[in-house]
């Protein structure tokens, strides 16, 4: 049998024999009582091994108790777990509701937190309740966790524990060290943030997941970060893209192009030769620049001046990139 | 250290309550709800056949039967109650939960209050974390509540659909089979009636739509797509274009579905992508303005240069 199996074996009849007791066990009780424990050659391996077993099933959630039974043991230190402790409170799960927890646990599909998702709603279904789905419709909401940073901030973010990693800004060039107090992380438009405190700026910040571009280091112990009351995470990050419109520009646009356009449009009219007028809600001259120089010779910028500049520098930048390094200018 | 071992007793320990719930599952049901396969469930059902109470007497020990192909247990009453619930469990759930609830018309709303505060009682302190992980659904539903209504009576609706690749749009009858919210965006699944095939349509480029007064037919043939490999399906037709992004063009690399990002010397990315119509990619470049050179296919690259150089001309005579 492989050495983890034994183990598993090994910490199973641990936790029935701590589940199976009202007293507490001392530990020659608990050498006796598993067999793998009896086994051990020396009272010192015996110890390291029970140590930590302790340790493991602890981090498991499994709640140990240590104590004495009476004063006449004071001295020994024993074990047990309470059953009422151990076990999930006696909560009933209708088949409506348990068709709902399935659905809940499907937003993880294929993300990180899928198993986890799955093995509670089985702990949910243990009574032997079976989902009713007749009421759901098939809409299926999910998340996925495919930035590499996900699992190490959000371990963070759980344990309330500080990080470091490097950063790379938009359009910067290299990567700096950034040092968070992380308080929460979202997910919007299909993107994974984290919002916390930067130690270095002094400030409330957001950083993109994906723009991580390294390790993710945990920094200082576990339970160290303080998240302040009332933060609004999901108000911190959709303040990165915040958009009102605040200017209008007018725009010519040629017959049967330019969909996407009018589809912005808050007026259009026929400007005559094959082309039509509209005017556009803006807040960004450089990003509505950015797709009217997407639509090529199809629209024209009539005004304002600063969308025409936009939508003018990125042409002559296409064409300026078109001339292989060192041969000067394009023709 | 092996880790293996304890996620395999975490999961011995939700495993034992859940068949002892359900005397007789069959094998296969049982390890499909447990994401193994049979023979690893098999295995599991010999380690606990070995495991039991102290003195383990052979009445201490746990029985476990499955020669038939169906699942008995017995003598489990230490572990009959499911350990309660971890806080990455906890918060799987809530989070998923308050997506739902999220979700503009989604559910009958009684049912989903009722599910979280019965979690929130069964988490207990565990699900304290939870509040600290959003995810978002509400934004760009686009005709949500009125697909939503037409999957719930099995309708036909009309689409009037826009396609920015090729900057049109469309009007075609779809019948609606599923709804999903897939990297923070709202589409429907369903059989269009157009192409004659299952066909994806993103909720927020849907223009109009009419629940018509027929019912949804959708082949017997016809199955949703599985999500593992993604959205989009790469086709034999599609063009592969190469473009060299610099710095102010990086983000192109994590927005869109690339075929892959090679790093090249002074900070530029080398990226391959696979699209089903060449022109949004001519329309990419232009907006990129410089910040990006298609090096692949030579014809898109003159296109673009072609394009750039006639809409410069509008201005030049003003």
């Amino acid at each position: 049998m492989p050495v983890s199996a034994q183990k598993t074996e090994r910490l199973l009849n641990l936790v029935i024999a701590l589940l199976s007791t009202r007293q507490f066990l001392s530990k020659d009780q608990i050498r006796r009582a598993v067999p793998q424990y009896a086994e051990c050659a020396t009272d010192e391996a015996f110890d390291r091994m029970f140590e930590r077993d302790k340790d493991e099933l602890r981090d498991m959630g499994i709640p140990l108790q240590t104590g004495g039974n009476d004063a006449w043991f004071d001295d020994e230190v024993g074990y047990r777990v309470d059953r009422a402790d151990y076990a999930v409170p006696e909560v009933r799960f209708e088949p409506d509701e348990l068709a709902v927890l399935g659905l809940a646990s499907r937003v993880w599909a294929q993300a990180s937190l899928a198993a986890p998702a799955n093995r509670a709603l089985l702990k949910l279904k243990a009574d032997g309740i079976e989902p009713d789905s007749s009421s759901l419709v098939g809409i299926e909401p999910r998340v996925r966790t495919s930035e590499p940073a996900f699992e190490p901030v959000y371990a963070a973010v759980r344990d309330r524990r500080a990080i470091t990693f490097p950063y790379r800004r938009s359009g910067a060039k290299e990567a700096a060290v950034r040092r968070l107090e992380p308080w929460g992380i979202v997910s919007r438009h299909g993107r994974w943030y984290v919002v916390g405190h930067d130690q270095d700026r002094d400030a409330t910040r957001v950083f993109r997941l994906s723009r991580m571009a390294g390790t993710v280091t945990p920094v200082g112990p576990p339970g160290a970060v303080v998240v302040p009351e009332g933060v609004d995470f999901r108000g911190e990050v959709a303040t990165l893209v915040p958009y009102r419109p605040t200017s209008e520009a007018v725009l010519h646009v040629r017959v049967g192009t330019g969909v996407m356009l009018r589809r912005w449009a808050t007026a259009a009219g026929p400007a005559g030769d094959g082309w039509d007028e509209l005017t556009v809600p803006f807040s960004d001259a450089e990003m509505l620049g950015e797709q009217v120089a997407g639509f090529g010779p199809d629209v024209r910028v009539v005004s304002p001046a600063e969308v025409r500049d936009a939508v003018v520098r990125r042409l002559e930048g296409v064409l300026a990139s078109a001339a292989p390094p060192g041969s000067g200018s394009a023709a | 250290m092996s880790p293996g071992a304890t996620d395999r007793l975490s999961r011995l320990l939700a495993m034992v309550p859940y068949l002892a719930g359900r005397q007789g599952i069959p094998l296969t049901e049982a390890a499909a709800e447990f994401g193994i396969t049979e023979r690893q469930l098999v295995k599991d059902l010999e380690l606990l056949f070995v495991c039991g109470t102290p003195g383990h007497m052979p009445d201490d020990l746990i029985e476990a039967e499955w020669d038939d192909g169906h699942v008995y247990l017995g003598n489990v009453d230490a572990i009959a109650r499911p350990l309660r619930l971890a806080v990455d469990e906890a918060l799987a759930l809530l989070v998923g939960l308050r997506a739902l609830a999220d979700v503009p018309g989604l559910h009958d709303r009684g049912a989903l209050d009722r599910t979280l505060a019965k979690l929130e009682a069964a988490a207990g302190d565990a699900a304290t974390p939870s509040s600290q992980v959003s995810v978002e659904v509400a934004d760009r539903v686009g005709p949500l509540a009125e697909v939503r209504q037409a999957l719930v009576d099995g309708r036909r609706l009309h689409l009037t659909y826009f396609v920015p690749t090729r900057d049109e749009t469309t009007e075609r009858d779809v019948d609606p089979m599923r709804v999903l919210m897939v990297d923070g965006r709202w589409y429907l699944e369903g059989w269009c009636r157009r192409a004659e095939e299952v066909r994806l349509f993103r909720l927020d480029r849907v223009e109009a739509v009419t629940v018509l007064d027929v019912a949804a037919e959708v082949p017997a043939a016809a199955s949703t797509r599985d999500l593992r490999e993604g959205l989009f399906r790469p086709s034999p037709e599609d063009t592969v274009v190469t473009l060299e992004l610099d710095p102010p063009a990086h983000w192109v690399a994590d927005y869109y579905p690339v075929e892959s990002v090679d790093r090249m010397p002074d900070d530029r990315l080398l990226v391959r992508i696979r699209a089903a119509d060449g022109r949004w990619l001519r329309t990419l470049a232009l907006r990129l303005g410089g910040a990006a050179r298609v090096l692949d296919p030579p014809g898109l690259a003159a296109d673009v240069q072609r394009r750039a150089r006639e809409a410069l001309g509008a201005y030049v005579r003003t």
